[in-house]
């Protein structure tokens, strides 16, 4: 009788109810729920927001030194170069986890971090002046390791670098290095400030384009490809079979492989555990969200298995030096020790936080049943 | 043998029953509108390219190791399965489009096995059942064109073939459903549901133990009895109600892309004849035939007589296809073994983590593979899940290594997962060299039993 009725009735309602359900806001939620939106709150604004200010604030220090010692290059201002490299470079190990809003559309991280550097490209384009900062091609060109390249890897001998360097092609280069980075990171920084923090936190559901599910997406990607692979895997050869020293983070100053993988790490603990950038108060962070799953679902204590792999890993470290290059030309066995426990923990990140958080791959919104 | 008699002559009789042909027409529209757009979609959101086009490796269903991705002509592929399905929506050349878009759909689902889903599977059972179906007698361009085609009524078997099928997919869905995770302890739906906290109206509701109850044991008693109401007709028009309900609930809940709107098209043809014709008399296109238009069937061709018994083939191997993983006794839900194919749809959750290491076997060099190498993030979910994928994604190591100038190659796996929020455990024996052996040999003697197990109405042993 009705059918055609009912069915333009049925087709109307799931309409109004899907459009409602695309609608952003929703007072609905009591307080026994997880609050996902306070979670992104304290990560934007105690975690994200913060590490981008400091890391930008390094960038510009690190403009200044560059500047000064264009203007004058001698011992001094290249010494105060290289100290303030370390300290942006550092800087940049709390920012390189979020790739996400215009991080992610520029490319932050490929343009400021990928190596090993190309040196033989570098040398290249410094000698014929040309060279596009824009290209893909160009990724292994620029960035911290390039920087590293020229302030630590010209010569061992600082005088010979001195000369090196005060070229005038080479203090176009290493100009243009710099204030690409601080261009990059600066129209980060200022997307967030500027309207990114609000889109982010409002985009509290659950799905593969929700900002929790693609930013733990980020994290372990980063977890398992940069940290861990990248900092300690590769060079230590478990990818190759042999180590391959060169392809340690700066591996021309060496001296700071540690500090920055240790840097890093850090970052990577605190936001797990919602520790401020400032490190002052603990916000609501993954740890708490599995801990209120665990409550729930009277189940594991996930975030504890994490913590404690982290405290191996913490206990592996004292035996790995600080020039991580050096450490795998003369004792692989402790860097591959380091890379077992960082290894570890993949498990209860990859497997079992993905599962009880429920996250979404976020490699493509693709269909499941 | 009078008996036997009596069934053959009551097939007989059976098979020359008549209904009218609106419900198929009806079916074929709907069925060919939905096709159209899923192949849009799927364009629009660049999976073609990303799902199909970028990976370089992809995962082989057995035995049809010949289907590969034809590079840019994928986009063909696409085109002519989208204007197929337009070209059955719209009754012109039926059975060549009907053909067709059988062929291109599924040699699409047959490039990779990552991207499987029930869903899909149905579609293609279906376009396939559709080939030998009248669904273009009436309300099509080809029979406007071709009187001698036309017909107000079709066999009563080329409905309820649909209809059957329908009930194959709902019934089985629940008798899944039927295990102790999901009764007892309402997983998976107690680890999807808590982030469902956004969602309007019962967003702040998703967390209570009671809705994770309400929605598994509803969802069993939805899909085992659905069928039934539907097929009742006092029942049909609240059975349907709850058909629309249910999915648009589900829509909202999961990604589950087009699937609802299939299901909730497809359970329509449930409804009476006469439901189906007043349906169509609101369509501007075809001017219906008149009721007793033609009413006598001609006499059955060869391919309609073929027809009927191809379509009780698939009948029958859809009835009994599903219950495969009997025959091994495995762990269904742990290895996966005959887990595709079975109508077991959004049953379980389940994360792996594979790592693999590469060994000569002569010096004892080792060294272990950076999945993204080879597979994006979702071919290397699905593969760290699903033992199949695990095995062929081994060999494909081993051939890509040995190409490489590597020498005595040996394939070791290290997986963990997790099923249903239990704490993740081994999952593939790491002492096994995956280059030699069999998947059956895998599943039997490699995998590690799941250590809580997980209790199922269809096999006592875990």
């Amino acid at each position: 009788m009705s059918l055609l009725r009912t069915i333009a009735l049925l087709i109307s309602v799931s309409i109004l109810i899907l459009i409602s359900s695309c609608g952003r806001d929703n007072d609905m939620t009591d307080g026994e729920a997880f609050d996902r939106k306070a979670m992104l709150t304290d990560w934007a604004d105690d975690i994200i927001i913060p590490a981008y200010a400091s890391y930008v604030d390094e960038l510009d220090l690190l403009e200044t030194q560059m500047s000064a010692f264009v203007a004058a290059p001698d011992e001094t201002s290249l010494e105060n170069l290289r100290s303030q490299f370390i300290e942006s470079y550092l800087a940049w190990q709390s920012v390189a986890i979020y790739d996400i809003g215009r991080a992610e559309e520029i490319g932050l991280r490929n343009f400021t971090n990928i190596y090993p550097t190309d040196t033989t490209s570098i040398q290249a384009q410094i000698a014929s002046q040309d060279y596009n900062l824009e290209l893909p091609s160009s990724f292994v060109t620029q960035g911290f390791p390039a920087i590293d390249f020229l302030l630590h890897g010209l010569s061992s001998d600082d005088s010979v670098t001195l000369d090196i360097l005060s070229q005038q092609e080479y203090l176009t280069y290493l100009t243009d290095v710099v204030t690409r980075m601080q261009t990059l990171g600066t129209e980060v920084y200022m997307d967030w400030t500027d309207g990114f923090r609000t889109e982010f936190i409002d985009n509290d559901g659950s799905s593969a384009t929700a900002s929790v599910d693609k930013l733990v997406n980020d994290f372990l990607f980063y977890y398992e490809r940069f940290l861990r692979a990248g900092k300690v895997g590769i060079p230590a050869g478990v990818f190759s079979g042999s180590p391959i020293s060169n392809s340690v983070e700066a591996p021309y100053s060496g001296i700071y492989s540690k500090q920055l993988f240790e840097a890093d790490f850090k970052s990577t603990r605190d936001f797990f555990e919602g520790r401020s950038f400032d490190q002052s108060t603990n916000g609501i962070s993954l740890r708490d969200y599995l801990e209120f799953i665990r409550d729930q679902n009277e189940s594991v204590d996930i975030a504890e298995i994490i913590i404690n792999q982290w405290q191996q890993v913490d206990a592996a470290l004292p035996n790995v030096g600080d020039d991580f290059r050096q450490q795998v030309i003369e004792d692989n066995n402790q860097m591959l020790a380091l890379y077992d426990e960082l290894q570890e923990a993949v498990i209860p990140l990859k497997v079992d936080m993905l599962q009880a958080l429920n996250i979404q791959i976020d490699f493509v919104d693709a269909d499941g049943d | 043998m009078p008996m036997e008699i009596e069934i053959q002559s009551s097939i007989k009789s059976y098979l020359e029953k008549t209904t009218e042909a609106a419900s198929l027409a009806v079916f074929r529209i709907l069925f060919g509108l939905l096709m159209c757009v899923s192949m849009i979609r799927f364009w629009y959101h660049g999976w073609i390219e990303k799902l199909y086009l970028v990976p370089s490796f992809h995962f082989h269903y057995s035995g049809f190791d010949w289907v590969t991705v034809p590079g840019d002509w994928t986009y063909l592929l696409f085109v002519i399965a989208g204007l197929s399905a337009l070209f059955v929506a719209l009754g012109l050349k039926y059975r060549i489009a009907i053909v067709l878009f059988f062929l291109s759909f599924t040699y699409i689902e047959l490039m990779d096995k990552t991207t499987y889903l029930n869903h899909y599977y149905f579609v293609s059972v279906v376009s396939f059942m559709l080939i030998f179906l009248p669904a273009h007698v009436d309300y099509s361009i080809d029979a406007n064109r071709n009187p001698a085609l036309r017909s107000s009524i079709i066999p009563r078997w080329s409905v309820d073939c649909l209809k059957l099928m329908l009930g194959i997919v709902y019934f089985y869905a629940g008798l899944a459903k039927l295990n102790t995770d999901w009764l007892v302890n309402a997983l998976p739906l107690s680890i999807w549901l808590p982030s469902k906290a956004d969602i309007p109206l019962i967003g702040g509701l998703m967390h209570e133990r009671w809705l994770h109850y309400l929605f598994s044991w509803s969802g069993a008693i939805y899909d085992l009895s659905i069928p039934f109401l539907l097929l009742w007709s006092r029942t049909r028009v609240p059975a349907f109600i709850a058909v629309v309900l249910f999915h648009v609930m589900t829509r909202i809940l999961f990604p589950i892309g087009m699937f609802p709107w299939i299901m909730i098209a497809s359970t329509i043809i449930f409804f009476s004849a006469e439901a189906h014709r007043k349906l169509l008399s609101y369509l501007p296109f075809f001017k219906a035939c008149d009721e007793d238009y033609n009413p006598t069937i001609k006499a059955p061709s060869l391919f309609t007589r073929a027809g009927v018994y191809i379509i009780g083939l698939v009948m029958f191997v859809q009835l009994v296809f599903p219950f495969r993983h009997l025959l091994h006794g495995n762990n269904i839900y742990w290895t996966e073994q005959g887990y595709r194919f079975s109508w077991r749809v959004m049953l379980m959750e389940k994360t792996a983590y594979a790592n693999f290491k590469i060994v000569d076997s002569k010096t004892d060099k080792t060294f272990y593979v950076q999945n993204n190498d080879f597979l994006n993030s979702f071919q290397e979910k699905q593969m760290s899940t699903q033992p199949d994928m695990i095995l062929e994604y081994a060999q494909h190591l081993g051939n890509h290594f040995a190409s490489q100038g590597h020498k005595n190659i040996e394939v070791y796996v290290e997986s963990y997962a997790s099923l249903n929020g239990r704490v993740s455990q081994p999952y593939i024996s790491p002492e096994v060299n995956l280059l030699e052996v069999s998947y059956s040999e895998l599943c039997a003697n490699h995998i590690i039993p799941l250590k809580i197990p997980l209790e199922n109405n269809q096999e006592g042993n875990d």
